[in-house]
């Protein structure tokens, strides 16, 4: 096998035809039904999420949606969700608790959105109260980072009691773009950011960040998807039946503890 | 008279002064006000709590000044003291950086917490320090936080944490972003039992401190004119590929989209955290 950089699997964790969060939804589960909207501004495209059956078991999934071509990516703004978005995941989140439905979140964002409106709306308070609201949910939450995992924009939906990453799939503070644009002071470094950053599937479990990786061919997760979904599936369901067998007490104090110590 | 010549002032010759060095705007026992340009006596300015006497433009002040300003004398017990910066990346220079930062600036971490009074009644307070690292938060600072929020929990205590940084360390990378996830389950808990969390936001509060704890307050204050929010300007102006408006993310325009509960000047600040913290020791009697 031949050696993949960090900085390959930035540009596999992006390509356009590498399945998005929409894919797994459709593959994985039955009777997918999209819900909409946060109740407060609007419906944020960026993020899609709704009720749907993994095998027998009614769950609520989430996913940051990117678009496959420029079209879909300028109606899912490049998956860069805006307050709307982490509004409409908390509503979508807090109503499975209320129907004591496991949690499943897709991660694929290159962070945030950085625009006006979204500080005027708050991006910042958006995303803390989802951090907070999650650490305390007393339903099974996995994440799953299917491309691009980056920044605050990305843990918003991603405090859960399973972390989990595609083999080549990225998860970072910042894109390293970002990241070598704040610390080199030039951005066309980020090939050099990516090799430091420690962002690969690997680095961080290796770290103690996320629990599990799911492989992928090496030329990227579209080449082998019906194999991945069954993977994903078969994880899915096992560590949700392993989750549910605690009691709600557990289950939050197990996830307090698991960011207690990162 | 003195907002006018302010007003004068801060047109373009202001962009002149930002690109000057903080050795400039320090010289000796002077200072230049980056705000209005006045020439200060650094002693005076500090015993004005270092609020601009000419233009009121609240400097940025280091955590031991900012307890002096908020505690009560001597009754400030610091914890966490031992937590000190780790390099989980092995990220080149890091350790040297903060090692040759911690020489010059006598400063330990971005963030000092403790226990203290403030007009006789006891609190957890938290105080970032923006000179070192820009205030950014890593595993260090997160922990010391956490900590913090933990023995207010512990304690039964309330918690006033003033923030100030520029975002996550970046040196620390995915570790520092878990630490937003960290302190906001903290702050969780402490919603749980029912205690209150003051939250003071100074200039500048950004990134993933704005995106976690920052924002988490039952009560948000903020200093006048600070700027706050998640994305930097210079990124916002960079994606839009237009200029902010005069004033966008600063404390006032916070206030009027609904985000902070108060703008509390630095003279005021003690006074209003004690009010507040009395109006939460009711008991079945009423107020303490």
């Amino acid at each position: 096998m031949s050696k993949i950089t960090a900085w390959d699997k930035v540009t596999l964790a992006r390509e356009l035809a590498r399945p998005k969060a929409i894919d797994y939804i459709n593959n994985i589960f039955q009777e997918f039904v999209e819900l909409h909207g946060d109740r407060y501004f609007g419906d944020d495209k960026s993020i899609v999420g709704g009720i749907a059956l993994l095998e027998k078991i009614p769950v609520t999934v989430i996913g940051e949606q990117k678009g496959k071509n420029i079209k879909e990516n300028m109606e899912r703004n490049f998956g860069m969700p805006e307050p709307e978005g982490y509004r409409k995941a908390l509503r979508l989140m807090k109503q499975a608790e209320k129907f004591k439905r496991p949690i499943i979140t897709f991660i694929d964002t290159p962070g945030a959105y950085p625009g006006m409106g979204a500080e005027e709306r708050g991006q910042g308070e958006a995303i803390a109260k989802n951090l907070m609201e999650m650490s305390k949910l007393k339903v099974p939450i996995i994440c799953i980072v299917i491309g691009e995992g980056s920044s605050g924009g990305a843990l918003a939906i991603g405090v859960g009691d399973k972390i989990v990453m595609l083999e080549n799939a990225v998860y970072s503070i910042l894109s390293p773009e970002g990241f070598a644009s704040i610390l080199y002071k030039d951005s066309s470094k980020a090939k050099e950011a990516a090799e430091n950053m420690k962002l690969t599937a690997k680095d961080l479990k290796k770290l103690g960040i996320i629990d599990k990786i799911i492989e992928e061919p090496e030329n990227g997760a579209q080449n082998d998807f019906e194999t991945i979904c069954e993977n994903m599936k078969e994880y899915l369901l096992k560590e949700i039946k392993k989750l549910e067998k605690l009691t709600e007490r557990e289950l939050v104090e197990q996830r307090y503890k698991k960011f207690r110590v990162m | 008279m003195i907002i006018d010549k302010v007003k004068k002032l801060n047109g373009e010759e202001k962009v002149k002064t930002r690109n000057e060095s903080a050795s400039d705007r320090m010289i000796g026992k002077w200072v230049k006000c980056d705000n209005c340009k006045e020439i200060l006596y650094k002693e005076e300015l500090h015993k004005n709590l270092s609020v601009c006497p000419n233009c009121g433009k609240h400097f940025r002040l280091s955590a031991r000044r900012r307890i002096k300003q908020i505690a009560d004398e001597g009754t400030f017990e610091e914890i966490g003291k031992d937590i000190l910066t780790e390099d989980p990346l092995h990220f080149d220079g890091y350790i040297k950086k903060v090692e040759t930062l911690r020489e010059k600036t006598k400063i330990e971490e971005a963030v000092k917490c403790g226990i203290c009074e403030i007009e006789g009644q006891k609190v957890v307070l938290g105080v970032m320090d923006g000179n070192f690292l820009m205030g950014s938060m890593g595993r260090a600072v997160g922990e010391r936080i956490t900590l913090a929020i933990e023995t207010a929990i512990k304690k039964k205590l309330p918690l006033i944490m003033f923030c100030v940084s520029g975002g996550a360390r970046m040196q620390e990378g995915i570790v520092s972003l878990m630490q937003m996830a960290k302190t906001s389950s903290a702050i969780a808990r402490l919603n749980e039992k029912g205690l209150l969390y003051i939250s003071v936001l100074t200039d500048p509060t950004t990134g993933g401190v704005t995106a976690s704890f920052a924002s988490l307050g039952d009560i948000i204050l903020a200093e006048p004119k600070a700027l706050i929010g998640f994305a930097g300007p210079r990124v916002i102006e960079q994606t839009i590929k237009q200029k902010l408006p005069k004033g966008f993310q600063s404390s006032e325009f916070l206030l009027e989209h609904g985000f902070i509960d108060k703008i509390v000047e630095r003279k005021d600040m003690k006074e209003t955290l004690a009010k507040l913290v009395r109006l939460h020791t009711a008991t079945k009697g009423g107020v303490k």
